[in-house]
């Protein structure tokens, strides 16, 4: 079996094919010189310098190699021949296969403004783009964050704890407009506005001027310019699906694959950042950056490697840490018709329902809350909006209630 | 370095030097505990790291912080000693400790 990506998606594949009773050759494929490492801290604890490399690595190579994992790093991969049913290393090596396994990832989406290829102009997905980051964060003070997501909200966070100016840059209207209510929005509006970041809301980035003396002008849609010493984009990703096109496979926005995570090739299965995929508790395709995504597809698409059809029905779930704010998301809440409120004003969660049935619950430094929601919305219970909203009422009873 | 023995739902024992420091659940990992999944990498937002301490060492321990504590809320099968490996950091007092994985899914 071989495996292309070694992200927590890959990762998670090689272990669960070695647990699940794969006996044979097993290799591991990543372009990085570094083993399986997570991503979530790049943005936070790594890049404020609080963790050295060893501490992002999801496992020592030794644990790798104790599982007889073949672990291949500085390998890319150009080519899959599935007629031949090899892959084509940029080495010009050929592997055989007999299951094959896509963990590509995923990529920044490139800024698409005239001057985005200086190098004061940052994204970050990668280790190598973190330690780039970090280093230049240290040298600057004045930084701009071009997109009001997570990434550039968790870095904007980072970079203002360092001391730096910070300026967000988000074209709607509100913050992570795309992933969380108004309330949290505006929350997280508050806190960072707190802490001394400039906020701007409704406008581009339409020109990147470098600057004589060092930096950029950062010039706005609004007619606001601003000077960068650095300029983080954090505008969205990309599926990494070029090379699964390129052998044939379906491809839409990311590597299309079914409930199984099985690709249109019986031989091929995808999983994680890099996929278009179904999920059961969803009527239409999605695609998901996040951990979750990439551990829990990871299982369907070892399991399918292994000849058992596990479908996907994992709830989704996110988190996200800025300053000492605790934004967790269970279940996926943007098709919801009401929304109600639990808690207070520094912790509270949004209670999501759609056509009455609870569908996502967003909660700020409630991580009770986050569990109890990840547990009701797993096993599929009824809560009422009533019940969500009256802090009297233990909706943990619901957990219990067989009949819920 | 302290020695941290784990002790996983099948009852078999893994031993870790773990540098002071680190967290227990760091630790886990370098050995390869099973059951120490830790999905969330540290960020206390999974409780997939959830140990129980052993009886002795419960006290020089000590508890869970608020976030902890309701993250741990509903945790699998949650006991007197029960932490998230990944927040308890490990002092060279705790040479010996002995950890008792939870079933963590």
């Amino acid at each position: 079996m071989v495996i292309i990506g070694a992200g927590q998606a890959g990762l998670q594949i090689a272990e669960c094919l070695r647990r699940g009773g794969h006996a044979g050759r097993l290799t591991l494929l990543g372009e990085e010189p570094w083993p399986p490492y997570q991503r979530p801290p790049l943005s936070k604890k790594y890049l404020a310098g609080d963790l050295a490399d060893e501490r992002v690595f999801c496992r020592p190579l030794a644990q790798l190699a104790k599982q007889e994992i073949e672990f291949r790093a500085n390998t890319r991969v150009v080519a899959i021949d599935r007629t031949a049913r090899a892959v084509v290393l940029a080495s010009g090596e050929r592997l055989a296969y007999t299951g094959l396994a896509i963990a590509t990832g995923a990529r920044p989406r490139a800024l698409p403004v005239a001057g985005a290829e200086h190098p004061a102009v940052c994204y970050l997905r990668g280790l190598q783009d973190a330690q780039g980051l970090q280093a230049k964060l240290v040298r600057a003070q004045q930084v701009v964050v071009i997109g009001g997501g997570f990434i550039g909200l968790e870095v904007a966070a980072t970079a203002r704890e360092a001391g730096k100016t910070v300026s967000v840059i988000e074209g709607a209207d509100r913050l992570m407009a795309r992933a969380v209510a108004p309330g949290i929005s505006s929350y997280f509006a508050q806190t960072h506005r707190a802490r001394g970041v400039d906020l701007r809301f409704g406008c581009q980035v339409s020109g990147l001027v470098p600057v004589a003396a060092g930096g950029l002008r950062v010039e706005l849609s609004d007619g606001g310019v601003l000077h960068a010493d650095l300029v983080v984009a954090g505008v969205g990703a990309l599926p990494n699906q070029e090379l699964a096109a390129q052998a044939g496979l379906a491809c839409a926005n990311g590597i299309v694959v079914d409930e199984y995570a099985r690709t249109n090739d019986p031989l091929i299965v995808a999983a994680g950042d890099c996929t278009w995929h179904v999920n059961r508790r969803y009527p239409a395709p999605l695609r998901l950056e996040s951990v979750q995504n990439a551990v829990d597809q990871a299982k369907i698409a070892a399991l399918s490697l292994l000849g058992v059809a596990q479908p996907y029905q994992d709830l989704p779930w996110f988190w996200s840490d800025q300053y000492d704010v605790k934004l967790q998301i269970a279940g996926l809440s943007l098709a919801h018709d009401t929304t109600v409120v639990r808690g207070g004003s520094e912790a509270f969660s949004v209670f999501y329902f759609a056509a009455g049935a609870l569908v996502g619950v967003d909660s700020i430094n409630r991580p009770a809350d986050h569990m109890l929601a990840r547990k009701l919305l797993s096993a599929g219970r009824a809560v009422t909006p009533a019940q969500a909203v009256d802090l009297a009422f233990d909706l943990k009873a619901l957990l219990q209630d067989p009949t819920g | 370095m302290p020695k941290i023995t784990f002790i996983d739902v099948d009852g078999t024992s893994y031993d870790a030097m773990v540098d002071a420091g680190l967290s227990l659940m760091e630790g886990a990992i370098n050995v390869g505990v099973p059951g120490v999944l830790a999905i969330c990498g540290g960020s206390c937002a999974c409780s997939t790291c959830h140990g129980y301490i052993d009886d002795a060492w419960v006290a020089l321990v000590g508890g869970p912080n608020d976030i902890e504590d309701a993250t741990l809320e509903l945790a699998n099968e949650r006991r007197a000693g029960s932490r998230l490996t990944c927040q308890v950091q490990v002092t060279a007092a705790m040479d010996g400790l002995v950890v008792h994985v939870a079933k963590n899914d």
